[in-house]
């Protein structure tokens, strides 16, 4: 069971219109492991998680999420599988209307009868892992973007899901918040027995905490591996990715005419 | 022969024709799933009660502001007309059938429209561009049933309630002018208005134009927020749309249900 793979992802295609944004993706995820899909803005990570919570569906291929095809599943079962999983928005995507209390206690109240008395336990705990159990009374605006962050992912983790997943759960952090979310994703995922799926493009952070990694370029599967053969790599796209390269296999100049027929010289 | 331009007008037209019948399938669409997922507004009934707050309570200032002053309008204009023919007598008549009728559902609904229908829109835009609703959706709960439904019924419930205030006020603002400033006789002021105001024919149909009205307002209103694009501008551009559209869905019904009501058709 614990060798089991939580997410079989085999020969997926997905296009937006006739535009193809994945193309022929491959990709297994284990129980209990902390996976980052890595590449740059616009390779097609985000439509990755969007395919696996069923938000869109792969114009080919399977994806199958705990041994079910996600495309074959209704409307409720779609829903029921999503009880499961808990998802990181990219800015927290933290209800404005409602206190950090009642944002962590959301699903809760959703999805279980639990009595108030213990969701008020168990919302405190949740924030408590988080480091924010004295911050339950404010509301979301009186936050920094690192504590939204950090809200989020206590109400992520509400549930207690068996599929975490981030939507470069690091964008616009300081490097302290920054240290503090990325061992956050470590020692929930451990915690809870979880399985982990982070999109980003932060490759110190991810490399630092990830088990593996696949590197998404132009809607395909490049690359993979574990952090270290990444580092390694003398592949040059990785290469490049990895250290930050301005120019390379990614170019720097938007695609355009000559240089010097644009200055006409 | 046509020219190219020709072409491309014509292409613009039918493009555009076949824009806003697809946008009018898919607001009614929208309008049957909010009505099919409203089971749950019914059985958590504080959800619309929070909302009732929101668009009801606290348009309750300008309902009662404005009320006030067209009541008081209307009591000068209609004691100047009606002395004229020697039947300052009547005024009261004047004032509360004009009210009842017309004024009270179609002024109260125009002011809804911009005081509660612009803000639904920009608040359901803007949870719906900070990603809020598709969290809700990773969730397993249905932004539809927790979000819109509710807004709805408070949005339907309140504008009879909306519109009676404003008519209550209209009369007694006309009260005050008629009977208190320019002094005419308070007895029949009072006994004409019961007498010739027939609570089947002209209030009954008030509180059904007020019903229809807060129902297209809302409808409108929802819609335009959830399929606003997700940003700045596209919040914006919902909010007046919703605005200009609503108050010439009121004006534009108001006629039909006119006409079908007192018109004998």
């Amino acid at each position: 069971m614990a060798e089991e793979n939580l997410i079989e992802i085999s020969g997926v295609s997905f296009a937006y219109d006739r535009r193809p944004i994945l193309t022929g993706i491959d990709m297994v995820i284990a129980r209990g492991k902390v996976v980052a899909i890595m590449g740059v803005s616009g390779s097609g990570k985000t439509t990755l998680l969007r395919l696996i919570g069923g938000v869109v569906k792969p114009t080919q291929g399977e994806v199958r999420v705990a041994g079910q095809l996600v495309s074959s599943l209704d409307r409720r079962g779609i829903y029921e599988m999503r009880r499961r999983m808990g998802m990181l928005f990219q800015f927290g995507a933290l209800f404005t209307d409602l206190s950090v209390f009642d944002n962590v206690a959301f699903q809760m109240r959703e999805h279980t009868d639990l009595p108030d008395a213990m969701i008020r336990d168990l919302v405190l705990m949740k924030l408590d892992a988080v480091g924010l159990r004295g911050a339950h009374r404010l509301m979301p605006s009186e936050l920094s973007g690192g504590m939204a962050r950090r809200v989020a992912l206590a109400r992520a983790i509400a549930l207690d899901p068996m599929l975490m997943m981030y939507d470069e759960p690091f964008t616009g952090l300081d490097p302290i918040s920054l240290g503090v979310i990325g061992n956050l994703i470590r020692r929930l995922n451990d915690a809870l027995g979880a399985t982990s799926i982070i999109v980003t493009h932060d490759v110190h952070e991810a490399l630092e905490i990830v088990d593996y990694v696949y590197y998404v370029s132009d809607g395909r599967i490049v690359a993979h591996g574990t952090p270290e053969s990444m580092r390694a790599s003398t592949d040059p796209l990785v290469r490049q990715f990895v250290y930050g390269e301005a120019d390379g296999p990614v170019p720097f100049q938007y695609p355009g005419r000559d240089y010097s027929q644009d200055l006409r010289l | 022969m046509f020219n190219r331009s020709a072409l491309l007008n014509i292409r613009g037209i039918g493009h555009h024709t076949v824009d806003i019948v697809w946008r009018l399938g898919y607001a009614s669409r929208f309008f049957a799933l909010t009505l099919a997922s409203s089971g749950t507004s019914f059985r958590r009934f504080r959800l619309i009660v929070r909302e009732l707050y929101f668009t009801g309570v606290l348009s309750l200032i300008i309902i009662i502001v404005s009320g006030l002053f067209v009541g008081m309008v209307l009591g000068l204009q209609g004691y100047h007309t009606l002395q004229t023919y020697g039947s300052e007598s009547a005024l009261g008549v004047l004032v509360a059938l004009s009210l009842v009728r017309e004024l009270g559902p179609v002024v109260a609904a125009l002011l809804f429209a911009s005081r509660a229908g612009s803000a639904m829109t920009a608040e359901i835009g803007l949870m719906k561009a900070t990603e809020q609703l598709a969290a809700m959706e990773m969730m397993a709960v249905d932004p539809i049933e927790r979000v819109v439904a509710p807004r709805f019924w408070a949005g339907v419930i309140s504008m009879p309630l909306l519109a009676a205030m404003f008519s209550a006020m209209g009369i007694f603002g006309g009260y005050l002018v008629g009977v208190v400033l320019i002094g005419v006789d308070e007895g029949s002021f009072w006994s004409q208005m019961q007498s010739a105001v027939d609570f089947k024919e002209d209030i009954l149909n008030g509180v059904v134009k007020s019903l229809v009205f807060g129902l297209a307002i809302t409808w409108i209103a929802l819609f335009e927020g959830y399929d606003a694009p997700p940003t700045a501008e596209g919040v914006s551009g919902a909010t007046t749309r919703t605005v200009v559209t609503s108050s010439l869905a009121v004006l534009g019904l108001d006629f039909l249900l006119t006409s079908f009501m007192f018109s004998g058709l």
